[in-house]
Parts: C-alpha cells; structure tokens; sequence
C-alpha cells in the first residue's frame, strides 16, 4: 500500500493543536534572512518556546522544502549570544564595555541626541542604513522619515547601491518595471496554473540562484523546470552545479558581461533571430540598437571576455530560438562600473527576442495588492519637498530617482559627505540589521574611518556585531522571525507572518518602528501598536488589499489575479493604455529617461577600472582577477557565522582557484594565503578547484569569528579575512550605479608567522589603515543636465 | 505493514547538493557534530573528453538512517524527503518507488532497512 501522509498533521488553517504542541501555519522572513519567504510550521510547546520547524506543504511557494538556514532556525533563536536586552556603551567605542538599560532609558537616549541634532544641523544630518532584502525593508525608512525627519535612508555603505537598485533603476527607466523570470509563482497553482508553459531555454547571468535565492525568486524553481525539459545557458566565471549542466557555459572574465551582453545582440539582429512582432509593436530604438551593436561581433567580445566566439554564437542563437527563453540575472550585473548600461543590454536582448509578458518568459513583478513595503514606504508623506531635495546624491546621480521602489540616497555620497562635510555634516548613523563593516561596505577600512566620525551611533541587531562593537553608543536588541507580526509583501503572494514567541526584550522591528517614531514624531505618526502600523500598511495598498491584517493572517497568504500580457491590456500605466510605463508607451532600447538626464541612452560597454586591459602596468603586478561576493548553501551574507552547525558545514572563508595557479604561487588547498592589491589585503583558505579559470580568483565574503575576541584591535577578527579591505568606494559607474566588487586585480602569497605579524584588524583600528590615496568623486562628476520636467512627469502606477 | 517494506528514491540527476536532506536528518535525530545520517557525496568537476562535465551529487543514507521510523508512524514522510530543495526524493513501498523509474534516468532507490 503506498504510503500516504496523515493530512491531521498538515492542515490548511492557520493553527492547530498537536498533543503539547501549538503548531502555526506561516512565513519565515528574517531575522536570520534571506530575500525569500518560505511557508512553515511553527511548534510551540505550552511556554510559548519554539521546539520544532518544518516546511509548509501546503505553501506552494516553497512546496515543504526548507534551505538549511530554516532548517538550523533553533539553533539561531535559541543562540546563547543573541543580544537580549538594550545596552549603552560604558568604555570607549571598541573596548566592548556595555551596560545594560531599559528600552524608556534607550528611546530617552535617542531622543535626546536626535532632537540635539536636528535643532544644531537639521535633520538631513541623521542617516539610517539597513543590509539587503531583510524584512526591515520599509521600517528603517520609516524610522529614518517619519522619525528623523530625513530624508537619507541607504544601504549600509553598499557602494554604487551595487544590490538590485541598479537593475530596479534601468528597468523602471526603459521599461517602467522590473521584469523576473516566470516560474509559475504569481500563482497558487503554480505549474499547473492556466497558460503557464515552462521556459525552452533559461539563461543566467551574475548570479547562482540555487545558493543565492535572490529578489524574491527561490533558485530551486529552476531545477523543477530542468525536470520539464528547460535547458540552460549560464554565464559564470566559475563552473557552477547549473553550469555543467548547461548546453553553453560561458566562462568569462569576471566584470565582462557587458560586452557578453552587446555581442548576444549582435548576433541575434545580424543574423535575423529576433521577434520582428514585438520589435515593431513594443520596442522604441530598434534601429539605433542595431547601429550601436554593430561593432560588438564575437571575436570582438572573445578579446575581451575570454569567451570564444563560436561559444557565444551559440548561446545567442538558442537563447534567440527559445519560445519564449527567459532571462535569470543578479546581482553581479549590478557590481561592476558598466551595471546600469549591462542591464540595459540584458533587457534589450530579452525584449528583441520578445519574452516579456510570455508564459514563461520574463514577467513584470510587482508586489502584490500594491502594497510596496520598501525603501519608498512613508517618503512623501513624512519628508516635505524641500527636505527631499537635501537628498544626496540626487545632484550626482538623477537616475537614483526612478529606482521606484528601490529609490535611496547615493551610498558613495554619503561617504564622501561624511569626509569633507559636504553639502553638509552627517552626524548621526542608525544601523538596523545590517553589518556593514563585515559585508557589504566597499572599501570597509575607509569606513571604518567614516563612522568613527559620528557623534551618535545606533545598532539595532539579533546579535552583537563587528558594527555594534566597534561604532555604536546604543545597541538594541531586534527580534528573529518567529518572534514578530509582519507581512511578507515583496511580490506575490501576500504573506502574513505571526509572532509564536518572544525572546528577553527583544523587539521586532516594527514595535521599534512604532516606539521610535511615537515618541519623535507624536503628532504626524499614528500608529501606537505593531498590528496598528500593520494594518495601516494593508489601508496603504492601492490595490485595495481585500483582507485586514488580522484577516490575513488567518488566511496565511493572498494571491492577486495575475493576467499574462498586462501592457496589452492597459494594466501597467496609470493612464490606463496599452503599453509599457515609460514615456514611448513601449519598451526603450533607446532610452529617452536616460537621453533626458544626460546619460548614453544606448547601451555600451565599460571597461572595469583596473584590469588587465585597462591597467596592464597594475597587472603585472596584480597578475590574478579577482571577483567575490558569491553565496554558500550555509550563511546569508555575514549572517550565521556564530551557528556551530554552519560553521561544522562550512568553517573558514575560502578563496577558490583553480591547481595551476596554487601550484604556480606555491600553496594547495588548506593553506592560509595573503590576498593583496594596491587598497590592502586579507587572508583567506585555499580551495583548489578546476571549476576557476587559472587567472581568476574567487574570494568569500561577509566573514567574521564571533568565537574570537569583540573588542579592538580584533572585532571578531572582522578585518583579517575582509575581502573588503581589497574593494573601492567613489569608483561608480556615471549614473552613480554600479560598482566594481566583482573585478579587482590581486596577487596571493602564502601566510607566514613573519608576514602576518600585523594582522589586518591592528592595520585599521590602530595603525591608521591602509596607506594609499582614497579616491573621491570630482565636482565635475556632478550632473548638470537634469531635465525637471522628465523627472517630476514621471507617475508610477504604484 | 513495516519500516522493512519501504524504501528511498533519489533521483541523483538534479541534487544539486544543498545539503538540505543532510541538516534535516541531523537535527530531527539530533546527532552530534562529526555524526550523519545521510551523506551527501560527489563525483567531479571532471571534464569530459567532449568538453562537457561530470558534476554529480549523491546523497547516501548511513547506518545512523533509520528511515525517520516514528515520524513514518506519526503519517510524516522522512524528513529528508520533505525538505529536500530539488524535490528528488522520494520515500514509498518498493513497487511504487519502482513503478517511476522507467522515467526516471540516473535513479536509486536505498534498501535501508
Ligand atoms: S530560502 Fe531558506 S532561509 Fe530563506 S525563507 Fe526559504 S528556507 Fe528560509
Ligand atoms: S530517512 Fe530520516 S534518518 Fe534516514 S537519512 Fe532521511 S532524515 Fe535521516
Ligand atoms: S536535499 Fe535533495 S537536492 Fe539537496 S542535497 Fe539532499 S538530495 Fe540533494
């Protein structure tokens, strides 16, 4: 008799008994995170505390199945070092000398120190940050606007907001939304859903998804279209899982894609490929494109990519005969110079083959019910024209405009505003969930310069991190996911997410949204309770949500209808026609935004600033390539390295390079090597690997020790394995997008007691840094062409 | 019917070894560091003489495997099988795991107990 599960144990309600246990039907969105939010069960035994997770089967977004990082959940919430309490510096920043407060003590704390510098610089002078895609994506801003009163809110020193933002800009800019890869998730019934067919060819591009799960698409979809016959065409410059399965893998050098990019197009219109339909129909530019691309053959882009050409021609042409293919890229298309002009060929090329709005294809994301929880969540409404002016950034990079709802202050700007105090002074930093110095801040030991310059500094975080320790005045204790209500609203569906547990005096964060902001700003912000700010955001929804929050939880989750072809039936403008939501009506391979704000509005190539063509001087000394960035099974960014299980999977950060180069610098798998350039250097295991090309190196990053010492000069040995000490800030493509984390040069050298006397982490916090001359952006950088009549004409539907 | 009568399927063609299954069974029998239930091995990166890959993942249950006999008892499937990201694993009696492999190329089914 087959074997058939006891359906009394994975109901449809939203919560059930089970013997002892409470189990609750709900959604897993950081803290700990990722940028997904899978279904599961909850158990709690009688006191409340979680004992048990398993995946949701009846959430067919994730269909049961769980990534490690849910599954080890236990050993994060029950993690012996979670910060339980708030707690105010007591030694000098750095020495880890803390004492416990009082939450009241801590908001009188803020207050004062807030009020203290909106009277003496003005509110622009605070700044709030948060780390990528965490479920804090509309409470930081709205701590930062409701609350401070500014209009600053950025990624935590993400240099060329290099995450996603520059695909969301250039995408809003020629096509007026974000196009993602259709596998069947705007629907409950997914694969079964009416009309879905599944993509012939899926080509990737910047990103592993089966590791990195980004924006909001779980990269094992793939694998189940792989099941129906997908196939797959991956650009890498490391053999992935995915790419030896691949009918053409494409191994280019890394921050080359671009020219990868404009040499697909030229095939595809050279040799008539395309879809002439949709070109006339829904594209604007066509024949400027075909000029522009012209030069770009293949045994031009084979120069410089390292690709062959009869590689790329064939990846051209079975991405062009795919009906419909459909394009997976990441967030390497953002961290290299040339990101915004690279999507914009990606676009291009997926347009011209006419995938957009397909089954299958590439369909226009949006959250649903028009519920946008994001960067853009409370702006108008608490930030005054002329505050929104004082913006930065806006002047250097009018672009950062129309990143819709990724819209923030430039991250390169800040920095450069807190060196010279220009246009004004930055004196106060709000961190919340993000670790920068540890992850995503380029240049980290720049940094760490930059925020010891503030006068105040606040970390909101689930543990204590190298940021905590080494900056902050206050830490204040952030709950994880099972211990908060809050609503998963980035795409489809709307899922609710339900507080089983608690855990000391931690706050979620939207109860430190609601303590913060009633007690700054009484008057103008009203919600007094986390389920009043929850449901206000369900009120906020322009497609009139038809649930209340209290509704949705019970309901778990909500799908809105979903048509394919929404530019056919006048779905995307706010005018209600047919068309794409840019000034043509249409898709612009030839970008009028772009043309207006002073910006090529074709898309071309850019060559990364240092590298073996542009700088062969700098590569003979710096003879590798070295890219980083890439994710593992076991941590989110510099999340779970204090996890004794991850650690167990995956203990040392490790730089991957193929026999021929260990064997040529004398190391092998196991050693600790130096990896240096002319910014500074950090050190990493070897892991020999023939998946590399031997001129590149593949470094990890976001590692720190949380088993070593907090205090200066170690942070957790923060800096000593920090890839970031090798990466730039204020090196940015000319729209303020993308920069290049992805292709610097490096040369490697084993470690020896003699050379690593003076560890990295005593390099920066006690010997003054690195020493070499930091790059800032010239005042001719500025844009003076800003057509104000493009910007402000600009209405979202949204 | 017993744990005897039923087996595990893995269709090792798509496990892209995310170590899912192995985590799973490692924390519902909470084994100590250095212990598992289910390995997940590989074979390559090797390249091919006609320029493609062996990349390979297999997922091997070790004598710690018991099958997840109590959840079985409760009516859950092992935990491996319900978590497992690719969605390549299967636990039923032998005949029906059996009745898919005719469409299924680069499958094993696991006796394990
Ligand atoms: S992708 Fe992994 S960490 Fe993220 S919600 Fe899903 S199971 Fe949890
Ligand atoms: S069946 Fe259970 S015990 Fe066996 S490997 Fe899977 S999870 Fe472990
Ligand atoms: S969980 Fe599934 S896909 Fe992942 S390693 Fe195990 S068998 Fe392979």
């Amino acid at each position: 008799m087959a074997f058939k599960e006891n359906p009394d144990l994975y109901r449809k309600d939203w919560r059930w008994q089970e013997g002892d246990l409470t189990v609750t039907r709900t959604c897993h969105w950081s803290a700990p995170g990722c940028h997904d939010s899978c279904g599961v069960l909850l158990y709690t035994d009688k006191d409340d505390n979680l004992v048990k997770i398993e995946g949701d089967p009846n959430q067919t977004y994730n269909n049961g199945t769980l990534c490690m990082r849910c599954l080890n959940m236990l050993e994060a919430v029950n993690h012996p070092e979670r910060l339980k309490y708030p707690m105010k510096r007591a030694g000098e920043r750095g020495e880890d000398k803390w004492e416990r407060i009082s939450w009241e003590e801590a908001l009188d704390i803020i207050e004062e120190n807030v009020r203290r510098i909106q009277k003496e610089y003005g509110p622009e002078s605070i700044v709030g940050m948060m780390g990528t895609g965490r479920n804090c994506n509309w409470a930081v801003p709205l701590i930062t606007y409701a609350g401070f009163g500014s209009p600053n809110f950025a990624l935590g020193f993400l240099s060329g907001d290099s995450c996603m933002l520059p695909r969301a800009a250039i995408s809003a800019a020629v096509m007026g939304d974000l196009p993602i890869i259709d596998a069947a998730q705007f629907w409950p019934e997914r694969y079964d859903h009416e009309g879905w067919k599944r993509p012939d060819y899926i080509f990737m591009v910047g990103n592993n998804p089966l590791k990195s799960n980004g924006d909001g698409f779980l990269g094992h979809w793939i694998v189940e279209m792989m099941k129906m016959g997908t196939k797959l065409i991956v650009s890498d410059p490391q053999l992935t899982w995915l790419a030896a399965k691949a009918e053409v893998w494409l191994q280019g050098r890394p921050g080359t894609d671009g020219a990868l990019a404009l040499a697909m197009i030229h095939v595809i219109i050279e040799e008539d490929l395309y879809d002439h339909e949709f070109v006339e129909k829904w594209t604007y530019g066509f024949d400027q494109l075909t000029e522009c691309v012209k030069e770009w053959t293949p045994e031009k882009a084979e120069e410089i990519t390292w690709i062959p050409a009869d590689k790329i021609r064939k990846a051209a042409r079975l991405f062009a005969s795919g009906d419909p293919s459909s394009l997976q890229w990441g967030v390497a298309v953002d961290m290299n110079v040339g990101g915004i002009p690279q999507a914009h060929a990606w676009i291009a090329m997926n347009a011209i083959c006419g995938n957009i709005e397909k089954p299958g294809g590439n369909l226009i994301a949006r959250d649903a019910y028009g519920m946008v929880l994001s960067y853009p969540y409370g702006y108008d409404k608490y930030i005054p024209p002329e505050m929104q002016a004082k913006r930065i950034g806006l002047d250097f990079s009018p672009l950062h405009r129309f990143a819709a709802g990724a819209a923030t202050a430039h991250g390169d700007s800040i920095l450069q505003c807190i060196e010279t105090d220009k246009p004004y002074p930055i004196k106060m930093i709000w961190f919340q969930s993000t670790n920068p110095i540890a992850n995503m801040a380029g240049e980290a030991p720049r940094v760490y310069d930059a925020i010891n310059k503030m006068d105040f500094v606040v970390v909101v975080d689930v543990f204590k991190t190298p940021t905590a320790v080494a900056f902050a005045d206050l830490v204040l204790p952030a709950a994880m996911s099972c211990e908060r209500n809050s609503i998963r609203g980035w795409w489809t569906p709307t899922r609710a997410i339900t507080k089983v547990t608690s855990y000391y005096e931690a706050k979620s964060d939207e109860d430190i949204v609601v303590a913060v902001c009633s007690r700054l700003n009484p008057e103008n912000f009203k919600p007094r309770t986390d389920i009043e700010l929850l449901e206000e955001a369900v009120e906020n929804g322009i497609d009139n949500p038809p649930f209340t929050y209290a509704e949705l939880t019970k309901m778990v989750d909500s799908w809105p209808e979903r048509p394919y072809a929404m530019h056919e039936k006048g779905l995307l403008r706010s005018d209600g026609e047919p068309g794409f939501n840019t000034p043509t009506g249409k898709i612009e391979l030839y970008s009028l935004v772009l043309e207006a704000l002073g910006d090529p509005a074709l898309p071309y190539y850019e060559e990364p600033r240092e590298s073996p063509i542009s700088t062969p001087d700098l590569y003979e000394e710096y003879p590798l390539v070295l890219t980083t960035g890439h994710r593992s099974y076991e941590f989110f960014h510099s999340e779970h390295r204090q996890q004794p299980t991850m650690r167990e999977f995956h203990p040392w950060p490790l730089v991957e390079m193929h026999p021929d180069t260990a064997k040529k610098y004398g190391v092998k798998d196991g050693d600790w090597v130096w990896i240096e350039n002319t910014r500074g250097r950090c050190r990493q295991v070897v892991h020999e690997t023939p998946t590399m090309d031997p001129r590149v190196l593949n470094a990890e990053h976001g590692w720190w020790f949380p088993e070593q010492d907090a205090a200066e000069p170690s942070l957790f040995g923060v800096f000593d394995s920090n890839i970031n000490n090798l990466t730039n800030q204020c090196v940015t493509g000319a729209t303020g997008y993308g920069a290049p984390y992805k292709s610097q040069l490096c040369k490697i050298y084993k470690c020896t007691e003699e050379n690593s006397e003076v560890m990295p982490g005593k390099q920066v916090t006690e010997l003054g840094g690195f020493k070499y001359d930091r790059i800032q952006y010239t005042d001719d950088a500025v844009h003076d062409n800003t057509n104000e009549e493009m910007l402000e004409g600009r209405k979202y539907v949204y | 019917m017993s744990i005897k009568d039923y087996g595990l399927l893995i269709n090792y063609d798509f496990c892209t070894g995310c170590h899912t299954c192995e985590i799973a069974c490692k924390k519902e029998h909470d084994l100590p560091e250095g212990q598992w239930g289910i390995r997940v091995l590989q074979d390559g990166p090797r390249e091919k003489e006609d320029g493609t890959w062996e990349y390979t993942y297999m997922p091997l249950p070790t004598t710690l495997c018991d099958l997840c006999e109590e959840r079985v008892e409760e009516g859950r499937l092992p935990t491996c099988v319900h978590h497992c990201q690719a969605r390549v694993m299967q636990f039923d009696t032998y005949d029906e795991l059996a009745k898919q492999l005719p469409n299924m190329p680069r499958t094993v089914i696991y006796a394990v107990k």
